[in-house]
């Protein structure tokens, strides 16, 4: 630490911290609600895969060939082995998938292990009960934000790709993979890439999920004659289905790695109390300043 | 501005936590099944489920399937070879023996051989079979549509489900197999009283000599090995009081998806 004043250099550039209302309300309550439900539903969902731990394309199982599995089999000198096959391919998968150890350190058979399922240990009965209860809630808490995002014009002014999005998508690529984080508005708003991923959770994997969901129902089926044209069958249904359970949890890994890369606790502040802090080089912040002052909750979100 | 900045302690106690916070979350939730009041919270969504199927399905068909799909095996599930005295003793006759009674809230209480089930206007449909399991397989079924028999046996006011009694003792415990539908699925045109499969005599693995095809729901609501259909104004008096074997395990009873 040096107390001696450098006057031949420039003063380092002055930045000045806004605290801004960056999330309302509704929206941070229903983002939370959602956690929750997709959490209970993709552990019960495993639990439910776990009953018959293998994917199949078309309309019925072809059980001798599956697109993809986790299974047991018995070795050579007696012990459980986890096999986990993607099409022709086998990989063993001992203690994660096909065999995993229960909660008394047994190995035993369980296509995902039981630390991932709801309930922990096999109970198909219960599985569904979590799975169709937290189905509702989820389907609703995102009614209800589809329904708010378009009143409040969350949808058109903070998430629709507009053309100047468009133009930014390398420039926002190349300042991902330097790591630059934006400052001043352009902290405060979505890049195109988050964007395109909310868009893309909310407007293409929610409804796969729930026509893929609905049409493993016999029942509906007698009414989904046209989405299972499209599909192919109600075990595409089912593989689509978990294959968009997967793209979930990878959105959500990516999601709570990109918080970490833009500030944790910032980020999170911002989605339980709303506050947000963006550093605004302070030359431009007068006049750039678009952001209210928090209490003001009339625009921004 | 430090709070952008995560530190390496920070950074292992957040770790800590958010691995404490699976572990809690996972532990929470077993605490949770194993809460009645809780199990019972989750499952009161199924008149909503029930309800809303009805709703947006109607009378509709469900899907049937050109001769070409049915699948090589038709997967048996549950029973596949009844050990029960009454079953082994008409299995060993070849089922010629076996009788379908039809009783309870009716006018008139009926009994019929497989010969006489042959011989009365039949339905044949190629549908597929969903297991709660997850799989499915295609198969061919020709019966009696049980609409048929309701209307001979004409049913009484007051009657409001449909208890199939089945040979088969799933659980080994000296109880049979039961299972119960509403008149809305025993009218319904694809409900019949199945007595061949793939064109040839129901095998033992698959329910012979007669079973349950509603085509709409799921397989442990079509049962196997029925030799009676009994009217009922309500299913709390029969096995676990929950409408069905497997519902008595704790699973639904509309079973529509």
């Amino acid at each position: 630490m040096s107390a001696m004043p450098l006057p031949e250099r420039p003063a380092p550039a002055l930045h000045e911290w806004r605290t801004i209302l960056r999330h309302r309300w509704p929206l941070r309550w229903m983002h939370w609600i959602n956690l929750l439900c997709m959490l209970a539903l993709v552990g019960s969902g495993l639990q439910i895969y776990n009953a018959h731990a293998a994917l199949y394309w078309g309309e019925a199982s072809h059980f001798a060939t599956p697109l993809f599995a986790t299974q047991a089999v018995q070795g050579k000198d007696g012990r459980l082995r986890g096999i986990t096959r993607i099409g022709d391919a086998r990989f063993d998968t001992t203690g994660v998938l096909g065999v995993s150890d229960n909660k008394l350190g047994e190995p035993v058979r369980s296509g995902f292990p039981g630390w991932s399922t709801i309930p922990g240990s096999k109970n198909l009965a219960m599985g569904r009960r979590w799975h169709f209860f937290f189905a509702w809630a989820w389907v609703l808490n995102g009614v209800a934000y589809l329904v708010w995002s378009l009143a409040s014009r969350h949808l058109d002014r903070d998430l629709a790709l507009r053309r100047r999005d468009w133009r930014e998508i390398p420039r926002s690529i190349a300042d991902h993979l330097r790591l630059r984080h934006p400052v001043g508005d352009e902290a405060a708003r979505y890049n195109p890439l988050q964007k395109l991923a909310y868009l893309g959770v909310v407007f293409v994997l929610a409804p796969l999920a729930v026509l893929t969901g609905l049409s493993m129902s016999p029942q509906m089926d007698s009414v989904m004659g046209w989405w299972m044209d499209l599909v192919g069958g109600r075990q595409s249904s089912r593989t689509l289905h978990f294959i968009a359970m997967t793209l979930f949890v990878l959105f959500t890994l990516v999601h709570v790695v990109m918080v970490f890369y833009a500030g944790a606790i910032n980020e999170l502040r911002s989605m339980i109390t709303g506050r947000f802090k963006v550093r605004y080089p302070v030359a431009a912040a007068p006049a750039t300043l678009s952001q209210p002052p928090v209490g003001e909750e009339k625009d921004h979100d | 501005m430090t709070d952008d900045v995560i530190r390496p302690s920070r950074r292992r106690l957040l770790r800590g936590a958010i691995a404490a916070a699976g572990g809690g979350l996972l532990a929470g939730c077993d605490a949770l099944t194993r809460n009645e009041g809780f199990v019972d919270l989750l499952g009161s969504v199924e008149p909503l489920n029930q309800r809303v199927q009805r709703f947006l399905t109607g009378d509709r068909l469900a899907q049937e399937f050109p001769a070409s799909m049915i699948s090589p095996v038709f997967r048996p599930n549950g029973s596949i070879d009844p050990q029960t005295p009454e079953y082994l003793a008409l299995k060993r006759a070849g089922f010629a023996d076996y009788r379908l009674r039809i009783r309870g809230l009716v006018e008139k209480p009926l009994e019929f051989q497989l010969e006489a089930l042959r011989a009365m206007p039949a339905r044949s449909q190629i549908t597929r079979h969903d297991c709660v399991e997850g799989w499915s397989v295609i198969g061919g079924w020709t019966g009696v549509p049980l609409a048929a028999l309701l209307d001979l046996a004409r049913v009484r006011p007051g009657a409001r489900y449909v208890v199939f009694h089945c040979f088969d003792d799933l659980s080994n415990d000296g109880s049979r197999y039961y299972e119960s539908i509403d008149l809305i699925d025993a009218y319904h045109p694809q409900t019949i009283v199945a007595y061949a499969m793939n064109g040839a005599a129901i095998p033992v693995a698959n329910g012979a000599p007669v079973r349950m095809r509603i085509e709409r729901k799921l397989g442990y609501k079509q049962p196997k090995y029925v030799h009676t259909i009994e009217l009922a104004d309500a299913y709390a008096r029969f096995g676990g009081g929950k409408g069905g074997f497997w519902e008595d395990q704790g699973y639904d009873w509309y079973g529509g998806i």
